[in-house]
């Protein structure tokens, strides 16, 4: 290091209070990023509404009007009801279950868990046409029974459940382990009752998590393309989900039409960003109190 | 506790289970004659080619938007970093129809470029876009935290002992945020592999050429060939096994670093 003396008189000076990069470079690296997040992020979401919007208002009202596009969000919204309070109990009961006891296989819980992020979403549809599928596991007994679950309503709530299933588990976990069990000891001690202790204690406790992960759950449902492509035999009207139906109308060069479906799940996933930043902040707040910005 | 392991039971492990089962009912040959046709081996390259270049598109940029985000302030940081999650929050199929609009022949973007030979929507390219696009926010997600960590006294003290921001940023910096980095890029990758939604429309699904993996496992579902999707599931099951566990181990050796 024969350049010590050098270097420090060049920054000794010139850098007072932060430790950072010389102006130039910060300012070409902004500008790179900003750049590149224009082109990849911004410009898709901006394309979405003008073409949604290329024919004008009444075109567009037109596309989402139509009886197969109201069916199609009907059904998203029936699928998004079932699974997001289903995988809410679990979350709850999971994160329950593996913040407040401590039990063998704990890490092979956490990674099962994990397991519908790591499987292609084509092969989390797959599967139930292998278990329910008319030469499936379960095939005939269902079809004996006169029930119907590949290319129906069931199968697509089922595919639904099983992709949105880690969310909320994976988002109360940390909030429930930072929080640990000394409240809810406290109020069994004074003698509140588990439900009590669970709803006076424990859900104040973790309630922004919560919501973290109901808003990150309900967002994969709704938007939920390969698996339920899969299962839902694409039926218009009965079994197509309002993604489906956009590549339905994008396949039939309907592209004003398409976009002004997509258009509708956009805004849905705007709301979730603006959500989802709020309740950040206060599961942030939440984690490590003092330090929230 | 009793009803969680029930209702993982009910949701995903049986389901899952009914990959190997099926599987088991069918013989080596079929199994391995699907699995080295010239078709899918094509696809499995192509797949795992695209998702391997996106990957490392975003480690790039990732590290570069993770590094301005917390470090820098402009007008407007808020707003970029709550868009950053956009791929997460936006369904597939909305992704892949506007990809694929900008990036056709007579597209916004598209067009453009043609003039200059490069097509990218239904090609290879067109494919790592998409990917780009939707494994974008596993990197930045990962880095973000481990640079807010970042001890400000370590740099203090390397400067101080006369290292330039260069040497600073090269010894000190990226060698603490390498876990988390990798961690990051296998995240983003193990994504892009399994991607069907957004990937479809840009494809262009031409056979042996810009046809991938899912795509193929759904065209034999369709044909009701239930014995070839199951092997190609398979393989592709067995592929995202080995970076769940490599991401596992990943993260618990940036733990140990980070604690020691």
């Amino acid at each position: 290091m024969t350049g010590t003396a050098l270097t420090l008189a060049r920054h000794g000076g010139a850098r007072p209070r932060h430790l950072t990069e010389p102006r130039a470079v910060r300012w070409a690296l902004t500008g790179t990023v900003l750049v590149f997040l224009a082109i990849f992020l911004i410009l898709p979401l901006v394309v979405v509404f003008s073409e949604a919007l290329a024919n004008g208002i009444g075109p567009y009202f037109d596309a989402i009007k139509d009886p197969d596009a109201l069916a199609a969000l009907r059904l998203t919204l029936t699928a998004a009801a079932i699974a997001v309070p289903a995988n809410l109990v679990f979350g709850v009961c999971a994160s329950w279950a593996i913040a407040k006891f401590d039990f063998r296989g704990k890490n092979l819980l956490l990674t099962l868990i994990d397991l519908p992020f790591a499987v292609s979403p084509v092969i989390s549809g797959m599967i139930f046409v292998l278990l329910f599928g008319r030469q499936g596991l379960l095939g005939p007994w269902i079809a004996e029974h006169g029930i119907k679950v590949i290319f129906a309503v069931p199968g697509i709530v089922l595919a639904t459940i099983f992709v949105s299933f880690p969310f909320v588990a994976r988002e109360v976990i940390p909030v429930m382990e930072a929080s640990g069990a000394e409240e809810e000891e406290a109020a069994r001690v004074l003698g509140a009752s588990g439900f009590q202790t669970f709803f006076r204690v424990t859900l104040p406790n973790i309630k922004w998590g919560l919501l973290y992960g109901v808003i990150l759950c309900n967002a994969r449902a709704m938007g939920e393309f390969g698996a339920v492509s899969v299962v839902s035999g694409k039926i218009r009207g009965l079994t197509n989900t309002l993604p489906l139906h956009i590549e339905i109308l994008y396949n039939e060069y309907a592209f004003q039409a398409a976009f002004a479906v997509a258009s509708l799940l956009a805004l849905l996933a705007i709301v979730t960003l603006v959500l989802k930043t709020i309740v950040e902040r206060r599961v942030h707040e939440q984690l490590m109190p003092g330090i929230g910005d | 506790m009793g009803f969680t392991i029930f209702y993982l039971c009910l949701v995903v492990i049986i389901p899952l289970s009914t990959l190997p089962i099926r599987a088991t009912s069918t013989t080596w040959d079929v199994f391995w004659n699907t699995i080295s046709d010239p078709r899918v081996i094509a696809s499995y390259r192509l797949s795992l080619g695209t998702a391997l270049a996106a990957a490392v598109v975003n480690a790039v940029f990732g590290i570069l938007v993770a590094w301005v985000l917390v470090r820098y302030q402009f007008p407007g940081r808020r707003i970029v970093d709550a868009l950053i999650d956009l791929p997460f929050a936006l369904p597939t199929a909305v992704a892949g129809i506007t990809l694929t609009t900008i990036y056709a022949p007579n597209g916004l973007l598209g067009k453009p470029l043609d003039a200059y030979g490069l097509q990218v929507a239904f090609t290879p390219l067109g494919i790592t876009i998409a990917l780009i696009f939707i494994g974008l926010p596993f990197v930045v997600r990962t880095l973000q935290p481990v640079i807010e960590s970042l001890d400000i006294e370590v740099e203090e003290a390397a400067t101080s002992l006369g290292a330039s921001r260069w040497t600073v940023t090269r010894k000190i910096i990226l060698p603490y945020l390498y876990p988390a980095w990798l961690t990051g890029f296998a995240l983003a990758f193990a994504r892009a592999i399994g991607e069907y939604g957004s990937v479809v429309f840009i494809s262009g699904n031409m056979p042996m050429q810009t046809e991938i993996s899912p795509l193929l496992i759904i065209t034999k579902l369709e044909q009701f060939d239930y014995a070839g999707a199951t092997a190609i599931a398979l393989v592709m099951l067995a592929i995202s096994f080995t970076m769940l566990l490599t991401i596992n181990a990943l993260q618990q050796w940036s733990a140990r670093r980070l604690v020691g």
